[in-house]
């Protein structure tokens, strides 16, 4: 059987950006077509469509789902596609709404697609999160305003170029990897406060896993370098039975879990205290029940795992370490993990603070031990975000 | 592909590698067929058997090919020109390894019965030549290090590492601080061996990142040592050809807390005659004799890597050392070291490397070892700014500065504008006849190759590398498909890398693969 992909277009993504709106949430929408913005999705979605008609061998056909009229047909048709078209919801006309990409990411997940491809921003990564979970491979095209996701391509040809990968098999199909999907609240940012949400994640194809050289061998999988992070972790948690550990958000979190054999949250903030044999006192816990618990325990660490593309230990996604209770704790019972991929992929750049509260990001700044497998870390730069 | 005379105007040749589909050896075997035939044992020897072997005799005969040996020198010949390498084509390509020439007047000089036909159980009366070379090699690698022992045991520069590694672990021992010295500090650009053989020897491993300018962050640096720190293991330039001006600091925070420092030395191609490990405070470090000492790598001969320790670590050096007894003018190798029991390596060292590093340094002398290292680095930057012109191509870190042996590149650029990164870029390199490495993981350089130039080659083989570099770029751009769909002109294109990570898969020897395959890569069902 043909391979297929699916593009879904969130037709009105990046039309606030340009008049300073940051996003198309709300009212937002109906002030950016006041101010005359056209929409840029269409355009960047049919760029990447191009690159991915440019780069797929001939001898690997492929069929082309796409949502109705401006939810991606519009784009396949720019790029000279005939595609299928998929409906998600029966009502047509009218403005679109994230029902749409929901409704029609679904579909898409139904039929079976390789790779689904979005064009957007944070808002429609999360409607496909809502979507498909965990269970469909996807790649964002960037065109939305705000992009904190780790979920999207550098560029739209980028998009395009993984997606010919896939197809001709360049990219196994084992090289994916869970990635971000965050997101701010749009009122808050343009009032000025930035305030971002971890709202799952996403099964994304990791290009980097194919290329290997035969001198170094084959680098380690994203996955089990994540394991090994969570193994060191899982070291220092089973050797202080009284200290109470706040395990923070994300997959190596997750993974630290794992090992230590116990559930926890994906997204939030669990309580775990330490020993042999580690126990879960309290699952995603907010501000206040995280200063309750820190009553009761006066040795207590953060657990973190910096979040995103960006580098964010604290002030993307774990609002719940909130200044206070960082301050509690204390910058020196922080342990942060991660793989070395992850450390690699900033390029050089610090890790990020952005806690909200200048004079603690200016007292969490400098170095810190990362760690990165049992025995094993990294000493790496914390900046101001 | 058109056949015709060659055109001397262009850069690059028209290429074709010979491609034979040559079976592994152990296919070619005709049951009876022989390379020599032995005479029969005389009817005296046949009657007295082999007593004093006992248990030891055969029961079966081994299971080797059986060839005539002019089928076993077509097999590998025919391998040899299916393969690439410093002997036919420029061999820069491969960074990191100093792919420079191995005179083959020192081959010569290893396969002198002095050297190739002794055994390493004959009396020491009988081998003096060859003690005395091994002596005066050291003395050699003494004044270019600074350091004050060597020990020339190890095959490899990782087994050099383990060495530095296993002496570290003693020394740490020796003072009773197991549990207190339990870190060793290594940077991600120093060889993956170093944290590999510090892990091995029951460290934990703390590692640095380069700072903007490319140098090993002396502040990260700062907050990695404390009291527990048992040594650095560190690379000076590192791989991406930049000199770390500050190393003298690094060994001081180390030194300061009570830790040994180490210098990664297997690349010392820019070094010779300039830098020595001992002013720069180091306690140990290592040279590859089969890199930077002219004998070829361990595909082309075995490798050696010699280790050299300052006067207060020579006790916890490995045995045999060579020593000379001035009194009775006699070479000797002292197994009578405080360390007797450390292991490495069987006897005293991997000698036809030997003879050909010493061969390599007598030939040459100090000065012009100076100006190896020196003809090394101007190549080096000759080539660096040739390709920094090149479109697509870029060399992170410390702009606008000289580089020292070698350039670790990067085609991001490349690959944002034409989709194709340094793998298959790699591939088309090859229908030139030349070859292309990329770099140690993990690559912080993405798409990273590297190009090592040393002393060997004249400019116009320097040009005619950067010209098939030059076209390869621009087909990128131009053909996509081409570069995409090579190597076509190789012995081998494609290949399934996957297959080494799957243990089902894989089989690395003639046995492996007789349980894992029925027929030439036809798996057992």
């Amino acid at each position: 059987m043909a391979e297929s992909i699916g593009i879904i277009v969130n037709p009105i993504a990046g039309m606030g950006g340009r008049v300073g709106l940051k996003g198309t949430d709300g009212d937002a929408l109906r002030l950016a077509v006041e101010r005359g913005v056209a929409p840029r999705s269409t355009a960047r979605a049919a760029e990447s469509l191009r690159a991915l008609c440019e780069l797929a061998t001939a001898d690997v056909p492929f069929t082309l789902y796409a949502g109705r009229g401006p939810l991606g047909e519009d784009a396949a048709r720019d790029a000279g596609i005939d595609p299928v078209v998929v409906d998600g919801a029966t009502r047509l006309g009218g403005p679109t709404t994230a029902d749409d990409t929901v409704a029609v990411a679904r579909a898409m997940k139904e039929r079976g697609v390789r790779l689904l491809l979005f064009a957007g921003g944070d808002g429609t990564a999360r409607d496909v999160c809502r979507a498909v979970g965990e269970d469909c491979l996807a790649l964002g095209i960037p065109a939305g305003v705000k992009i904190h996701s780790a979920v999207y391509a550098s560029s739209p040809k980028a998009a395009g170029r993984v997606a010919a990968d896939l197809l001709s098999g360049r990219i196994p199909r084992s090289a994916e990897k869970l990635a971000e999907v965050m997101d701010i609240d749009e009122d808050a940012y343009r009032s000025g406060r930035l305030n971002a949400r971890l709202y799952g994640y996403l099964c994304v194809p990791y290009e980097r896993g194919r290329v290997q050289n035969l001198k170094s061998g084959s680098a380690a999988s994203d996955a089990a370098s994540q394991a090994e992070a969570a193994q060191g972790a899982a070291v220092l948690v089973e050797s202080e039975p009284d200290t109470l550990f706040l395990v923070g958000a994300g997959t190596t979190t997750r993974a630290l879990l794992a090992a230590l054999g116990i559930e926890g949250t994906l997204l939030g903030v669990d309580a775990v205290q330490g020993g042999t044999h580690p126990q879960i006192l309290a699952t995603d816990m907010g501000e206040r029940e995280i200063l309750t618990i820190l009553d009761g325990h006066p040795t207590a660490k953060i657990v973190v795992t910096p979040i995103g593309g960006q580098g964010f230990v604290f002030g993307r996604g774990n609002q719940q370490f909130s200044p206070e209770v960082i301050r509690r704790v204390g910058r020196e019972n922080i342990a942060l993990l991660a793989s070395p991929a992850k450390i690699t992929a900033l390029r050089g750049a610090p890790l990020l603070v952005d806690t909200g509260d200048e004079s603690l990001d200016a007292a969490l700044e400098g170095y810190y031990r990362i760690i990165t497998g049992p025995g094993r870390s990294i000493v790496y730069g914390v900046k101001q975000g | 592909m058109k056949m015709g005379k060659r055109d001397f105007n262009k850069k690059y040749r028209n290429y074709h590698q010979a491609r034979w589909d040559e079976p592994i050896i152990f296919e070619l075997t005709q049951p009876g067929e022989r390379g020599i035939l032995l005479p029969e044992a005389e009817p005296e020897v046949e009657a007295a058997g082999l007593p004093e072997l006992g248990a030891m005799v055969r029961k079966n005969a081994p299971k080797l090919p059986e060839m005539s040996q002019m089928r076993v020198l077509k097999h590998y010949m025919h391998l040899s020109q299916e393969n690439i390498g410093a002997d036919e084509t420029v061999d820069i390509g491969q960074g990191t390894c100093t792919m420079k020439y191995n005179p083959k007047i020192n081959d010569r000089m290893a396969g002198l019965p002095g050297f190739a036909d002794i055994h390493p159980r004959q009396s020491e009366s009988t081998v003096q030549g060859a003690l005395e070379l091994m002596y005066q090699t050291e003395q050699m690698l003494k004044s270019i290090s600074g350091m004050d022992r060597f020990c020339m045991h190890p095959g490899g520069g990782a087994q050099a590492v383990l060495t530095i590694a296993t002496v570290v672990r003693d020394w740490v021992d020796a003072q009773g601080l197991t549990d207190k010295k339990d870190e060793i500090i290594t940077t991600i650009f120093s060889h993956p061996a170093n944290p590999a053989c510090a892990a091995v020897k029951g460290f934990k491993l703390i590692t640095i990142y380069p700072d903007k300018n490319g140098r090993p962050d002396l502040e990260a640096m700062k907050a990695a040592v404390n009291e527990r720190t048992a040594a650095v293991f560190i690379t000076n330039p590192e791989d991406i050809g930049i000199y770390n001006s500050d190393i003298k600091e690094f060994t001081k925070l180390v030194h300061d807390a009570g830790g040994l420092c180490s210098y990664d030395q297997a690349n010392a191609n820019a070094l010779l005659g300039i830098t020595r490990a001992r002013e720069a405070d180091f306690d140990l470090c290592f040279f590859n004799i089969h890199k930077t000492f002219a004998s070829p790598h361990g595909c082309g001969g075995p490798g050696c890597g010699v280790m050299g320790v300052r006067e207060h670590l020579v006790k916890y050096l490995p045995a045999p050392l060579v020593g000379y007894d001035e009194k009775k003018d006699r070479y000797f190798l002292d197994y009578d070291s405080p360390s007797k029991t450390t292991r490495i390596k069987d006897f005293y060292g991997v000698l036809p490397a030997i003879v050909r590093g010493y061969s390599w340094m007598r030939n040459l002398g100090p000065d012009w070892l100076r100006e190896v290292s020196r003809v090394a680095v101007l190549n080096n930057n000759y080539v660096f700014k040739k390709i920094m012109a090149m479109r697509g191509v870029g060399a992170p870190y410390a702009e606008g500065e000289f580089r020292m042996e070698q350039v670790r590149y990067s085609l991001q650029k490349l690959k944002e504008e034409t989709g194709i990164g340094v793998a298959e870029f790699i591939n088309r390199m090859f229908d030139y006849g030349m070859h292309l490495w990329s770099s140690h993981e993990p690559w912080i350089v993405p798409e990273p190759f590297t190009v090592e130039p040393t002393e060997s080659y004249s400019k116009a083989e320097l040009d005619e590398y950067l010209a098939v570099l030059e076209k390869v770029i621009d087909e990128c751009y131009k053909t996509p498909d081409v570069v995409r769909h090579a190597p076509e002109r190789a012995a081998i294109h494609h290949t399934d890398h996957d297959i080494q990570d799957d243990l089902k898969r894989a089989a690395i020897t003639w046995r492996a693969y007789n349980k894992k395959y029925t027929g030439y890569f036809e798996p057992k069902a």
